[in-house]
């Protein structure tokens, strides 16, 4: 086997891995980027592509307000190739329950402290700002009207194919076997038959980052999770905001081409990054959303997919240097990683080469499980 | 646009033909892409919406394959028609989710 050399390899074609590699090989770096598939087949092109500002910890909410902002100019700055499919019709969380909706207007109070102009809803207000929906039941709702949706794919692509034309080499097709250390450094990838070797890898690939970073002795307790997505045909569209209900975590959104996304939360579904279906998703999340949004009744579905969520114990990233030096892990995003894309690369270049990273993240540190000093996001779904 | 785009273009008068009729893809646009370096159904898939559509890639798929043999220089056999997804024929939501609640049998269904 022949060797080859970078300056740093990526393992993970999804939108972080992409985003880093872009991010350092604006640096000046030899960047080469490995990906199973293709570039967004793993569980950043399975998402729902929410983009939020609803979470329930500073880190987070600093985090999102920063990627929003590069989310508004996104599709220019990475050539505008790609349509990305930047809307912001917003993002609504419904609350079945005093509990529910107690913890919302924590959340929604944080947010408001660090400048985002989130509010709580009367179901009176629902029912009036959205005539379709039903409201029966609901006792309150979060919203955010500067929240919105992206196109998974493109957005990933994007940043991939930005990194190519800047000189990264993007390997698609070309699965990570496993990471190579000597001495107790890392030392580069065994990757669809190649050895390339490198001082430093950027470990994002999602709930496959587990078993690859324990091949080298690093135990993270990142876990994969089956989750599930139906698409309809298209309607006008009606700029219908992403709906989630906390009661059974169903929710829905409409697409810019007029799609609707539908999905909800179901405890059986297997853990595992294998992709499936079952029949029993598609008729649960029907029932539970045509109670929310009746007039979807006659609109057909067209397919459902499933992908794999990284869950970790807190439901909260991973981003730190492991303890086997040169190696570098973002992953265990717990089901909203997509939309970090954009600080994900930057947090990867800024962490390469030592800096202050521009918004404290020692929370995500890989020791804290160790240290049980867990801080779990609230606002998960 | 690549040399290998430019030399079926040659060829080529009718570039405006519609390959996938629910996005309204056409050879040249899918030509393009496949030029770019997308040499996967499921790749072309997620930049040109194609077998996204209601008809489920019906239209689309064998033609897109037979665009991507030819081009990357390949058998026909060797080209994956990439992952198809259920269910099979478009339902109305209202009928999946009647489904459920009559344990098996559905308005659409009955009486028949």
């Amino acid at each position: 086997m022949a060797a080859r050399v970078a300056d740093v390899i990526v393992v993970g074609g999804g939108v972080h891995g992409c985003s880093a590699a872009l991010h350092l090989v604006n640096e000046g770096l030899n960047v080469v980027l490995f990906e199973a598939q293709y570039l967004s087949s793993g569980g950043s092109g399975r998402s729902a592509a929410g983009l939020r500002q609803h979470f329930g910890t500073e880190v987070n909410c600093r985090l999102a307000k920063y990627n929003l902002e590069c989310f508004s100019t996104l599709e220019q700055d990475l050539g505008g190739e790609f349509d990305l499919e930047f809307r912001q019709w917003g993002y609504l969380w419904v609350a079945y329950t005093e509990s529910s909706k107690e913890q919302l207007r924590k959340n929604v109070s944080l947010q408001n402290s660090l400048d985002i102009p989130s509010v709580m809803l009367s179901p009176a207000e629902i029912k009036e700002r959205w005539p379709y929906m039903n409201v029966d039941r609901m006792v309150g709702a979060a919203f955010c009207d500067k929240d919105g949706h992206i196109n998974p794919h493109s957005l990933t692509m994007a940043y991939g194919y930005a990194a190519q034309k800047k000189g990264a080499i993007i390997k698609t097709y070309a699965p990570v076997e496993k990471l190579l250390t000597d001495k107790g450094k890392i030392s580069g990838v065994q990757a669809a038959g190649e050895v390339w070797h490198a001082p430093r890898v950027m470990l994002t690939a999602g709930p496959w980052s587990r078993d690859l970073a324990l091949g080298v002795g690093v135990d993270m307790p990142v876990s994969a999770e089956r989750h599930n997505l139906l698409v309809t045909e298209q309607v006008e569209p009606f700029n219908c905001p992403m709906t989630l209900c906390l009661d059974d975590g169903a929710y829905f959104k409409q697409l810019p081409n007029g799609s609707f996304f539908l999905g909800r939360d179901d405890p059986d579904e297997p853990k595992t990054v294998e992709s499936g279906n079952s029949a029993k998703f598609l008729e649960g999340v029907t029932e539970s959303v045509l109670q929310r949004i009746p007039m979807l009744k006659d609109v057909r579905a067209i397919h459902q997919w499933s992908g794999p969520y990284d869950v970790t114990p807190d439901h909260q990233a991973i981003i730190d240097w492991t303890p086997v030096e040169g190696l570098w892990v973002n992953c265990g995003w717990s089901g909203h990683g997509l939309q970090f894309g954009p600080s994900g690369g930057r947090l990867a270049k800024e962490m390469f080469f030592g800096e202050k990273t521009f918004v404290d993240i020692r929370n995500f540190r890989l020791s804290r499980f160790e240290e049980g000093d867990l801080f779990d996001e609230p606002a998960f779904i | 646009m690549t040399r290998e785009n430019d030399k079926i273009k040659k060829f080529d008068s009718e570039q405006d033909v519609v390959v996938c009729r629910c996005e309204e893809i056409t050879r040249e646009e899918i030509r393009t892409w496949i030029a770019r370096g997308f040499h996967t159904f499921d790749e072309l898939k997620r930049v040109l919406r194609i077998g996204m559509g209601p008809c489920q890639g019906r239209g689309c798929r064998d033609i897109v394959m037979r665009e991507l043999a030819c081009i990357t220089q390949k058998q026909l056999s060797e080209i994956s028609p990439g992952v198809i997804r259920p269910p099979v024929k478009p339902i109305k939501l209202g009928l999946l989710a009647q489904k459920t609640n009559k344990g098996g049998s559905c308005d659409g269904c009955e009486g028949r």
